[in-house]
């Protein structure tokens, strides 16, 4: 009994206290600082996993950057560069799209627009159901640790459910592989009205590093609308969760 | 000869491996598996329009060797099924016929693999018999696979465990037509064991092209996948806890995961360590100063968490459920050819790092740790242990960083070459096996995650088990749907 707690007392407290406020380490990679008049030295077909570095003018889709950095070596003048800016998330694929003289600090005021109807309803309890439809696990072990005891978005109200029953929203994971297509459908149907979807990790905004294997099958993206996209590889849980309140008009 | 000898990380050429009719090869395989050695790979070479070439791959952990063999198929795609006297095929020879249509007569369980295919489950019958089916979504956030249990009342009497929700096509993008090397691709397959994969691939490609890759580099790689290693470790920890009701567990392995986690991103720039492993080396440098704090994150977080697990496993709530629960014999591990810690925990004593060292592993030698109740409290606590050796051998290498250069690129790979390469993530063996076609371009890459092989060790474990403690004999074994499916 004593030793747990002295375990306990050691443990301390872990929360991050305000998730707005945080900053993450500076070898982060996070938003993209592109130079003014970019050139590229490289062919960025030949060297972005994803396709998501645009050449003229130079831009960097977040909807497909999976942040490998490999661009980065390549550069000789910070053509391209990561901030470790981490609030990444956008109400729009348009607005993932980085040119050069964008700034994290405009990207963060405009890209997620609290839209009132989601606020009224959801803004002190917003339940999720997961969907991995083809996600290697690296967004699932994120998103699990957006609930533990540094990040405890529970504190929202924003958790995950077992069931699409409970829940007011999916949050997508993965390219969605054709064996999940059908999964997913059901899933999102079981869900009642009103219920909102989330793009969560560039598998699921764009395909990722899978975008151009035969075995995904992406229809539910045309037959459906996105509220919300998470970029990352996998996205850091400070993402997701100021991507959601940002949504939810929380703590600004 | 009826095998090409060869060992882990070194190129041979297509026209060295010996071509053997397939009754011969699967005799050669039965033998061989009689005398000690394991199956690594049974798989289809490139696609060619008259003919099947199969390829076999033994591993000799006692001898540190990888045995190469193959046979043809031109005209009739079928052979004689060695699963009933060899289980450990089962799987193998599901996915080769699934990839190449070669059908093994005789197999007790031809099922789809990945192809999302009609799967006939198997039933029982009997008074108090009923089926209980899980997924492909499940409670919790984790992949999807379908659970189909055969009980009697509470008890399990069979899982069928089927997957390939997660089927993404990796070995099939992996094939570089434009000669285009793909890192990030690799670290994407089980995206938990990014580093592990990351480094088969990476040392695969340098074997097929000569390149001597930096030794400051290797011990850099190692230290990177035995954080890797600590922090699973410590997820699964949590995990095995929280399923207990031992939230105190849950939540200083969870935090002190964290830790390490950001001490990946420290070296790396993410929490998983993308981005570090690249072909001819790594990425991103640790300097003494980052090699100090890495050594002390490190022992702060495995030391608190050495704390809180002896805490847990001298707690008779936890114990009497983790032990005796979910028990795979050392017998049934052999037969269904177990790896990593799932095996370990069960008393087969192998381990990549040990039996077929290559890289840091060559200079830091690692113990096999072994327990021998094969049960969740094994399971369990061998990943203790192992999160500890760990934590000693991360201190190691840092304090001991040979000096030089982190990466030395430039990768032209041989041509008409086959190539293994093995790494011992932290669930267990990693085989990546390439074959380049003359001009040097990989025209067929084979990809073994440890999940492919300890799925039926999953479903082995539950038999006889209240079907309440299948979220702890899952946990337990903690494996990879998309490692699986690929």
């Amino acid at each position: 009994m004593l030793d747990i707690l002295k375990i306990r007392i050691k443990h301390g407290s872990q929360y991050v206290p305000d998730i707005r406020k945080a900053v993450v380490s500076p070898m982060f990679r996070g938003f993209p600082v592109i130079a003014k008049d970019a050139a590229l030295p490289f062919d960025p077909e030949l060297v972005c996993p994803s396709g998501a570095i645009g050449k003229a003018p130079v831009t960097v889709d977040l909807g497909k950057c999976v942040f490998c950095g490999d661009c980065v070596r390549l550069c000789k003048n910070n053509e391209i560069a990561f901030s470790n800016r981490h609030k990444l998330a956008a109400d729009s694929m348009e607005k993932l799209v980085i040119k050069a003289g964008d700034s994290a600090d405009n990207f963060e005021k405009e890209a997620v627009s609290c839209r009132k109807e989601i606020r009224k309803i959801f803004k002190r309890s917003l339940k999720f159901r997961q969907v991995s439809a083809g996600g290697c696990y690296g967004c699932e072990l994120e998103l699990n640790a957006c609930g533990n005891v540094n990040f405890d978005m529970g504190r929202f109200g924003i958790e995950f459910t077992a069931s699409p029953r409970h829940a007011d929203g999916i949050v997508i994971t993965g390219p969605v592989t054709k064996n999940m297509a059908y999964a997913l459908e059901e899933t999102y149907k079981a869900a009642a009205e009103p219920k909102i979807i989330i793009a969560a990790g560039s598998c699921a905004i764009s395909g990722g590093v899978f975008a151009g294997s035969d075995e995904i099958n992406r229809s539910f993206f045309t037959s459906h609308k996105v509220d919300l996209y998470i970029p990352g590889c996998p996205m850091h849980p400070l993402t997701f969760i100021n991507g959601v309140m940002g949504l939810l008009g929380i703590g600004k | 000869m009826k095998f090409k000898h060869s060992k882990t990380n070194r190129a041979v050429r297509l026209k060295d491996v010996p071509e053997l009719k397939i009754s011969e090869l699967t005799a050669e395989i039965v033998k061989a598996c009689a005398d000690g050695k394991r199956v690594i790979g049974f798989f289809n070479g490139p696609n060619e329009p008259d003919k099947d070439r199969v390829f076999c791959l033994l591993a000799d952990d006692d001898a540190s060797e990888i045995l190469l063999a193959s046979c043809v198929f031109s005209g009739e795609k079928k052979y004689r099924s060695m699963t009933p006297g060899l289980p450990l095929m089962h799987l193998f020879e599901r996915e080769l016929y699934e990839q190449a249509a070669i059908v093994p007569e005789g197999h007790p369980w031809l099922k789809p693999v990945r192809s999302g295919g009609k799967y006939d489950f198997l039933k029982g019958s009997g008074e108090e018999t009923h089926e209980v089916a899980v997924g492909p979504v499940h409670a919790g956030v984790i992949e999807p696979g379908h659970f189909r249990f055969i009980c009697a009342g509470e008890k399990i009497q069979h899982l069928e465990i089927m997957l390939g929700y997660q089927h993404r096509g990796v070995e099939k993008l992996l094939e570089n037509k434009s000669g285009r090397h793909m890192p990030a691709l690799a670290e994407s397959i089980a995206g938990d064991t990014a580093v592990g994969h990351a480094m088969a691939y990476s040392e695969a490609l340098e074997a097929l092209s000569g390149a001597e890759v930096p030794r400051r580099a290797h011990v850099i790689r190692a230290i990177a996948l035995e954080l890797e290693r600590a922090a699973m470790h410590a997820a699964g920890l949590s995990a095995l806890a929280n399923d207990v009701a031992y939230l105190m567990g849950n939540a200083v392995c969870g935090a002190n995961r964290t830790t390490l986690i950001n001490t990946s991103l420290l070296i790396t720039g993410s929490r998983f360590g993308r981005g570090l492993v690249r072909p001819g080396g790594v990425t991103a440098d640790i300097d003494a100063q980052k090699a100090g704090q890495v050594v002390k994150n490190t022992s702060d977080a495995c030391g608190k968490i050495r704390e809180m697990a002896e805490e847990m496993f001298s707690s008779a709530s936890v114990m009497s459920r983790f032990q005796q629960t979910g028990v795979v014999t050392c017998q049934d591990a052999k037969a269904a050819g177990l790896t990593g810690f799932a095996a370990r925990a069960s008393g087969v004593s192998i381990d990549t790092r040990a039996d077929h060292p290559s890289g840091a592993y060559v200079y830091y030698p690692v113990t096999k740790l072994t327990l021998d109740s094969g049960d969740v409290f094994a399971r369990a606590y061998l990943r203790h242990m192992e999160m500890q050796q760990s934590a000693g051998l991360i201190k190691e290498m840092c304090e001991s960083l040979p000096a030089g250069k982190i990466i030395d690129e430039c990768l032209v790979l041989m041509p008409e070459a086959i190539v293994v390469s093995m790494a011992e993530g932290w669930r267990g063996g990693i085989v990546h096996a390439a074959i380049t076609d003359k001009k040097g371009i990989i025209s067929r890459f084979k990809v073994k995650d440890p999940s492919f092989n300890n799925w039926i060790g999953l479903a082995l474990s539950v038999r006889g088990n209240g079907i309440s403690d299948f979220p702890l004999c899952n946990k337990s074994f903690d494996l990879s749907y998309c490692g699986n499916d690929l």
